[in-house]
């Protein structure tokens, strides 16, 4: 695939991230401010609580969809910043080692989602 | 032929390196965004890798789990918390900013270049003003729920 593409994925994958890490920090580190506005959600990041949503569908979706595209859009970017100090001849070993990460990293991201949904 | 020192003074620096990153010479106020860019979007990816690890903490137990959270309530943790929130907030809106200037929007119309000229980037600089501006705003009420409000 062209360069181009993987850089409109890119672009794709942040304007998902923008909306999809949106929700996620503003219901897991603005807590005190919902609850200002009359929405509690009781302590977001107990035991109990993370359990209870994880055990959701949607929420399964949620955070499979936010880790692909936020591993993708983040290590694109790394990638790019790091190829401008590689020489040539390392630059596949870069990607290559780049994917892998990112491959690790969704595979044990995806576990503990996919763990926690099925109890 | 000129001497080896004007071929030295005349030919522009190839290799700035890392430096070159950092270094805004006359590009100003959008070479530093750009700067902030990519640190926040480094530090971002740093954080991301820690809390796909963290979040796995939760298949050791609930022990386990509750004593990583309240490691997290440690005021060092607290402020990262906010400079991680800081980091979103800031890469967040200056990438929509980018992305919408790369489409080609905001950038107004385009037109002969009659002296004094007005660049797109001096057209477009309202725009990274209100950007700033929503930023602040979106930080500071951070601010207050991360250090004042009980979560």
């Amino acid at each position: 695939m062209r360069e181009s593409r993987w850089w409109l994925i890119s672009l794709g994958a942040a304007a998902l991230m923008a909306v999809l890490l949106t929700v996620h920090m503003g219901l897991m580190h603005l807590t005190g401010l919902l609850r200002a506005a009359g929405v509690d959600l009781g302590d977001v990041r107990s035991f109990a609580a993370v359990t209870a949503r994880g055990r959701s569908a949607a929420q399964l979706v949620f955070y499979l969809l936010f880790l692909a595209a936020a591993l993708y859009h983040g290590l694109y970017g790394l990638r790019s910043v790091l190829l401008e100090v590689t020489p040539p001849r390392a630059q596949g070993l870069l990607a290559g080692l780049v994917l892998l990460a990112g491959l690790v990293a969704f595979a044990y991201g995806a576990y503990v989602t996919v763990r926690t949904f099925t109890g | 032929m000129r001497s080896a020192e004007a071929v030295r003074l005349h030919t522009p620096r190839r290799r700035l390196g890392v430096r070159g990153w950092v270094y805004a010479g006359r590009y100003g106020l959008d070479r530093y965004l750009y700067v902030l860019q990519r640190v926040s979007g480094l530090g971002l990816v740093l954080y991301l890798f820690l809390h796909i690890y963290e979040t796995g903490v939760r298949l050791r137990g609930e022990v386990a789990w509750t004593a990583t959270m309240a490691l997290f309530r440690h005021p060092v943790f607290v402020f990262l918390e906010f400079v991680v929130f800081a980091g979103f907030v800031y890469h967040a809106l200056n990438g929509l900013r980018l992305i919408v200037a790369e489409l080609g929007w905001l950038l107004g119309a385009p037109a002969r270049p009659v002296y004094p000229y007005r660049s797109s980037l001096r057209r477009h600089r309202p725009w990274v003003y209100a950007l700033m501006l929503l930023t602040g705003v979106l930080l500071a009420l951070a601010a207050a729920d991360i250090f004042a409000l009980p979560g």
